[in-house]
């Protein structure tokens, strides 16, 4: 049903750039994209919480006093004040500058490892999908193995052994098993864009693979990779939260949110702050970012979601 | 139909026999097992360290390749998967463990499924309506949470719930309480236990499907075949159902295969959130006390889980599209 829905974009993609406007005139495709994305609440709202946040990881520091690893040791675990403003934790760290810390560092693994993710499932996914033959069947079988694999358990053992490059390697890792899904719709994608007459007429000018890959079927498949680029900054977020949340992804003195989430489970059925904070600036971010990947989903796909009847 | 099932079945099982021998392997050069016995006072020396190693399959100076083609050909020929760190048998522990894990993974994967193709259902025949609205929304706010923090979350409500109580309805530590009697007061007990965790998982695994269902069920109420059966007499119920929904599951039976891998990643971080002492917590302590039988033998247990799965979402797809059906 999915690809199906996606084959009928390709068609749409691989026409004359023009369509029409409500306004009777013509438009280039990103144009109309735009338009519809533009009457779109859900993206006004998913672009205002995310920008506002990145926003604040960076330059909210700069308006606060606290630092996040110097403790106050007069107050330690103590509610909201306006002193401190999300309160402190156990061991007197300020809540506030922790977050924004802690927001900083899965942002930047987020906004890297889902589009990476995105990249690598394009480029194997065509490969596959446009030479066929034995590159396919070797490249389908170890998404397959990969899909096998449980990913989690694999980053746990991997993520000791980083140290200090803990934040490359994570992106490194969380992009490496982030993307076989994703690949297998572009191959299903790129086998019939295969077989189209552009391709075609491409590959009798004597135009070598890649070349045919990176003009021509990544293009055509430029909406569902944007999608996917989008929803795959929640997806890595999650697993870096996660790997950080057992003890197993970015360590001390380094914050993320996985982190803080951690260091303050214990406190949470008392001293719900603690988890809170970080909890709902996570939710809230990642809850922005879907908003934002829903609406492109709705603007570039003709057949789904707003576009609709 | 047959010959197509087994023939995946046993491409699935050689993949998970080289997911296992990858893990391993993978097992080896990342894990120190050696690390588990340096720094006791009084000092192990060389060689009990070496003899204990060995016995359990890890003995550094054999080629890593070696053990792992050792390890697979006992699990072959004698169903043995080694010894763990505290010279449990793995397999045993397996079994016993898996058997608390799967209460929970069962409980969330049916209900969630079930609760995910209603909502979805729902939410596509009643589009842009305040329920379609409303359910969309919190099944976004519930994809962005994960499954750990859902589970802190609940934790916190039920703290609140009980003490508005006044009385421990809601339990949220290990999977029972020990030093009951009676089985009808054991059984609360363990539904106790039970409800947070389940509701965290059932709310993950609703959460995904119902968009999904949600977006195939809107392909599904446009196409033709709807209105043929409306037009033939059909009431609007009976047409969504007997037609709509089961045409619309089909896709699903698919996303349901892909959709499991998450759920039991899911469901271990629940059974760690909640203190269960299940596969969750089995994997996890292998991997910090360095034991390479005991990781190598969760990971094959959640590749078998995910074979099933596979499997299962095969029948199922056949089962529901008459094309399949030979």
């Amino acid at each position: 049903m999915t690809t199906q829905q996606v084959d009928e974009l390709g068609i749409d993609l691989t026409g004359p750039e023009q369509a029409t406007t409500e306004r009777g005139g013509h438009a280039s495709r990103g144009m109309l994209v735009w338009l519809r994305m533009r009457k779109s609440p859900r993206f006004w709202i998913g672009i205002g919480i995310v920008g506002l946040m990145a926003l604040w990881a960076i330059f909210g520091p700069l308006f606060y006093p606290w630092k996040p690893n110097v403790q106050d040791l007069f107050n330690t675990g103590s509610p909201p004040s306006a002193d401190h403003w999300l309160g402190t934790d156990a061991v007197g760290n300020d809540m506030y500058a922790l977050v924004m810390a802690g927001l900083r560092t899965s942002l930047i693994i987020g906004l890297i490892a889902g589009p990476a993710a995105t990249l690598i499932a394009a480029i194997v996914g065509s490969l596959a999908g446009y030479l066929g033959g034995r590159v396919d069947a070797v490249i389908s079988w170890f998404i397959n193995l990969m899909l096998v694999i449980p990913s989690f358990f694999i980053l746990i053992m991997i993520t000791p052994v980083l140290n200090h490059l803990i934040i490359p390697g994570l992106i490194f890792f969380i992009a490496g098993f982030g993307w076989m899904v994703m690949g297998q719709v572009v191959r299903g994608q790129a086998r019939s864009l295969r077989q189209r007459d552009f391709v075609r007429a491409a590959r009798y000018m004597g135009i070598g693979t890649f070349e045919i890959i990176r003009r021509h079927i990544i293009p055509s498949m430029a909406s569902l990779l944007i999608i996917d680029a989008t929803l795959g900054v929640v997806g890595a977020v999650l697993s870096e939260t996660a790997l950080s949340y057992f003890g197993f992804g970015i360590q001390p003195p380094r914050t993320s949110i996985g982190t803080l989430l951690a260091d303050n489970t214990q406190a949470a059925t008392t001293q719900p702050w603690m988890f809170l904070s970080p909890a709902i600036v996570l939710v809230v971010l990642l809850f922005g970012v879907s908003l934002i990947g829903e609406a492109l989903r709705d603007a570039l796909d003709p057949t789904s979601g707003a576009a609709r009847d | 139909m047959l010959a197509y099932l087994v023939r995946r079945i046993i491409n699935y099982l050689i993949l998970t026999i080289i997911a296992t021998l990858l893990a391993y392997i993978l097992a080896s050069y990342t894990l120190n097992p050696e690390a588990r016995y340096l720094g006791r006072n009084p000092p192990l020396n060389q060689n009990s360290i070496h003899n204990i190693l060995a016995g359990l399959g890890q003995d550094p100076s054999v080629p890593v390749i070696q053990r792992a083609l050792t390890w697979f050909g006992n699990i072959i020929f004698h169903g043995d998967f080694g010894m763990m760190y505290n010279n449990q048998p793995v397999l045993h522990s397996i079994i016993v463990r898996s058997g608390i894990s799967l209460q929970l993974l069962i409980v969330g994967t049916i209900l969630g499924a079930f609760l995910g193709v209603v909502l979805g259902v729902w939410g596509a025949v009643r589009q842009y309506r305040a329920s379609d609205q409303i359910v969309t929304a919190l099944s976004f706010l519930v994809l962005a949470t994960p499954a750990f923090v859902l589970g802190v979350l609940l934790m916190i409500t039920a703290t609140r719930f009980n003490a508005a109580v006044g009385h421990q309805v809601i339990s949220f530590t290990g999977q029972y309480t020990p030093g009951l009697s009676g089985t009808g007061r054991i059984l609360a007990d363990r539904v106790s236990h039970l409800v947070l965790p389940s509701i965290a998982l059932i709310m993950t695994g609703a959460a995904s499907y119902s968009r999904y269902q949600r977006s195939v069920m809107l392909d599904v109420l446009a196409s033709d075949f709807i209105r043929t059966a409306r037009s033939k007499g059909r009431r609007r119920g009976s047409a969504m159902i007997r037609h709509g929904v089961r045409v619309a599951l089909i896709p699903m039976s698919t996303f349901f295969a892909y959709n499991f891998g998450l759920l039991v990643t899911g469901s271990t971080f629940l059974e760690t959130v909640f203190s269960w002492h299940g596969m969750g917590e089995l994997a996890l302590t292998s991997i910090t006390n360095h034991d390479i039988n005991g990781v190598s033998g969760s990971i094959c247990y959640v590749a078998v889980l995910i074979l099933i799965a596979s499997t299962l979402s095969e029948v199922l797809y056949a089962a529901l599209d008459p094309r399949v059906r030979v």
